[in-house]
């Protein structure tokens, strides 16, 4: 089950790991990163002098100059399509879209331009460009501050999507998407934002160079072993399927949960592997369902399990509705209970 | 830190009050603002005042969970707003224009549902009322109301109606200047000689960054000329001459002779919004020396000199906006959510039947969910 391990495993640190947030982490890796890499450049709305609106990138300004950590004026496509000119000139700009729904305006260069000028240049003129997209819902916040872009973005040709659970993913796998020579769209579930967790950053590794992100950062993660039933998840819905998984418990049902983390490239081998183990499996995410990840994730199994599943691959979404306004949202995003139906669904099924 | 507050000082902005820059001769000339306009605006701004710090302090109470203070723009606001009809004409705000959506007659409980996470949008009719939901994406509806203007002038089929064309006027900071689909914007309407106001409340900052790093060129009026767009530049803080400035813009347009461009220059007294620090980009002397006088104030004193009402008349306007501020509150506090089924009915005026499956499905777990809930 290469890649899927618990990201850690295997490595000595030597420096006591560290107390974060996800957006601790996320602050510290990209100061490490603009350290490493002269070439790298912080760019977006609020990101100088404030630090962003979530203070992801507070402080970079000071220490790394107001020309590598700077505003723009408020135009996303302008953002993006700026960004993609930096990238030609040799530059790895780290753009931030201030909130999810706010990337739509910049889906015009994302889409005809940043996913295919690898391609349309015969692999002359790479994009490692990684547009950081604070997601996802829950807090209570206004109209397009909660939206779930995986799968248009997941669609693009030439793109790569991936989103941290917690400190120590949001950590690596930004390292690590930073050191990349393609497009990512790296979305950070802002309603974990505030969340801490213990994070082993690679200075703190005395393991000769063996690096936590190189290591720990391709593919899936299982974040809670089981023997009864997968549950997929990514990003903010992994906490809430953890969370499902000890209540299971409870009713002696032992319960995997399955960050997927890399929405594009899915991580193939790590569900079989996960699914032909438990035979079961239930797909989480906050999107609407229709088109949505879900589908996919589900279709991935089926051609990998087929033989081996007890039952077909539920889903439990979003709904096929605007994301509603912070009085619904609790309707709206996969609850405590309605992951737990889907759950006793897939436990029920009897073959018609 | 302190290079970016320095440059966003008011030495540029003081310096705008009054005189208009941008060329204007093309805009019509109207008549001068009444005693009695003075009067509704002083009631209408204090109103907004009231309403304004009250919603600030409901987001400390836990009352709303956030708010977005204009504190500063009530002249430019109201000003703007009481030059439009919204019998006739239509306004789209962005999410800050409180005093145009309160002068516009909109109802101030089904307005603070939107701060209050009821409903995106608002819960006002906006067919009816004529003013567009609550737009939260920077710059979102300025081409919807280049594209109602349009549809002013097909209706009419060409022929200017004897009471002139009913007029859009859409709402836009400085940041949203930025956006790409406000040059769209302009270049249609120009184009299309579509009669439309823009009105931009150039406040000095765009959350934390200031007009000088935003707006090339320090104006946005300015731009105008490249449209073939008259383009004035008023005062923002100076309520009668914004109510003067947009008359002029909204006559203009009305006559059929296109898009007009009104700048008013004010200033965001308060944080971006209840969640901003604006302690991390400007300190509280930048605010007090930036600011300028304050609009309701300087309307006060500009009614007494002219003698339009008595200090006692006007005290008694702002009373009243106090007392309105309490009703509005206990609205606030009343409003209930709405059924999640609105969730699913309000998609599409014709649901698809997977909707219909999902919402099926979501109303069968939620009553599982409660019966578990009571064992
Ligand atoms: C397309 C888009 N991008 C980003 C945001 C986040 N945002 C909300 S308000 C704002 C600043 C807007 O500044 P301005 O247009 O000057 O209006 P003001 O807030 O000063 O009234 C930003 C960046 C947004 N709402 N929409």
């Amino acid at each position: 089950m290469g890649g899927t391990e618990t990201m850690m495993a295997g490595t000595a640190a030597s420096a006591a790991p560290l107390e974060l947030s996800l957006q601790g982490a996320l602050n510290l890796a990209l100061d490490e990163i603009l350290a490493e890499d002269p070439k790298a450049l912080v760019l977006g709305e609020d990101v100088g002098t404030l630090g962003g609106v979530f203070r992801v990138t507070s402080g970079l300004a000071g220490k790394h100059g107001a020309a590598r950590v700077f505003d723009t004026p408020l135009a996303e496509s302008g953002i993006l399509g700026m960004s993609i000119g930096l990238a030609m000139a040799g530059f790895h700009p780290i753009p931030e879209v201030q909130f999810d729904g706010f990337a739509y305006p910049a889906v015009n260069q994302i889409v005809c331009q940043l996913g295919r000028m690898n391609y349309r240049s015969r692999g002359t003129l790479p994009m490692p460009v990684t547009l950081r997209v604070p997601s996802f819902g829950g807090i209570r916040a206004p109209e397009h501050h909660g939206e779930s872009l995986e799968a248009l973005f997941a669609h693009v040709p030439g793109l790569k999507v991936v989103s941290p659970a917690d400190p120590q993913q949001g950590y690596t796998l930004l390292k690590a998407a930073a050191r990349m020579p393609d497009p990512v769209i790296f979305m950070e579930p802002k309603s974990r934002y505030w969340q801490k967790g213990q994070v082993i950053t690679e200075s703190g590794l005395d393991d000769g160079g063996k690096s936590p992100v190189a290591d720990g950062a391709a593919g899936a993660r299982i974040a809670r072993p089981g023997r009864h039933l997968t549950l997929v998840a990514w990003g903010a819905m992994v906490a809430r399927c953890l969370q499902v998984a000890e209540l299971a418990a409870e009713d002696g049902i032992d319960v995997e949960v399955l960050d997927l983390r890399w929405l594009k490239p899915i991580h193939a081998d790590a569900l079989a592997a996960s699914v032909g183990k438990t035979r079961r499996a239930v797909v989480v995410h906050e999107a609407p369902r229709t088109s949505g990840l879900g589908a996919e994730v589900a279709q991935i199994i089926t051609e990998r399990c087929f033989g081996t599943l007890k039952a077909p691959v539920e889903r439990v979404t979003g709904f096929d509705v605007p994301y509603p306004s912070g009085d619904l949202e609790d309707e709206y995003i996969p609850n405590i209970d309605r992951i737990l139906f889907g759950i006793q669904r897939v436990l029920e099924y009897k073959r018609g | 830190m302190q290079t970016s507050v320095q440059r966003t000082t008011t030495r540029g902005r003081a310096g705008l009050a009054g005189a208009p820059r941008a060329p204007l001769a093309e805009l019509p000339a109207v008549e001068p603002v009444t005693g009695n306009e003075l009067v509704e605006l002083y009631r209408l701004m204090t109103a907004v005042r009231h309403l304004d710090l009250a919603a600030i302090s409901w987001q400390r109470q836990g009352i709303v969970p956030a708010y977005a203070p204009e504190l500063g723009q009530e002249a430019a606001q109201v000003g703007s707003a009481l030059a439009v009809d919204p019998k006739r004409d239509f306004v789209f705000p962005t999410y800050r224009e409180l005093g145009v959506a309160l002068a516009c007659g909109v109802d101030m409980v089904e307005y603070m549902s939107t701060h209050k996470a009821t409903w995106h949008g608002g819960l006002w009719n906006p067919a009816e009322t004529h003013v567009a939901p609550i737009q939260a994406v920077v710059a979102g509806s300025v081409l919807h109301a280049v594209g109602w203007a349009h549809g002013q002038t097909l209706e009419a089929q060409g022929e200017l109606p004897a009471d002139g064309y009913n007029i859009a006027v859409t709402y836009l900071g400085d940041g949203a200047s930025s956006q790409g689909d406000v040059h769209e914007a302009m270049n249609f309407a120009a184009v299309f000689n579509a009669p439309v106001v823009f009105f931009v409340q150039n406040n000095g900052w765009a959350i934390s960054v200031p007009t000088e790093k935003q707006v090339a060129g320090g104006s946005v009026a300015t731009r105008g000329a490249g449209y073939g767009i008259p383009a004035i530049q008023v005062d923002g803080n100076d309520a009668p001459a914004v109510l003067t400035a947009t008359r002029r813009a909204v006559a203009h347009a009305r006559a059929g002779h296109g898009p007009a461009i009104v700048e008013a220059m004010t200033y965001r007294r308060g944080p971006h919004a209840t969640s901003d620090d604006p302690g991390r980009y400007r300190s509280l002397e930048d605010e007090r020396a930036d600011a300028g006088a304050d609009p309701i104030a300087r309307l006060r004193e500009g009614i007494l000199t002219a003698g339009a009402a008595t200090a006692a008349e006007l005290d008694a306007a702002d009373a009243a906006g106090a007392a309105e501020a309490e009703r509005v509150r206990a609205g606030v506090i009343d409003l209930r959510p709405r059924p999640g089924t609105e969730m699913f009915d309000l998609v599409f005026q014709e649901p698809t039947d997977e909707l219909q499956r999902q919402k099926a499905n979501w109303q069968e777990e939620t009553e599982l969910r409660e019966e578990s809930d009571h064992e």
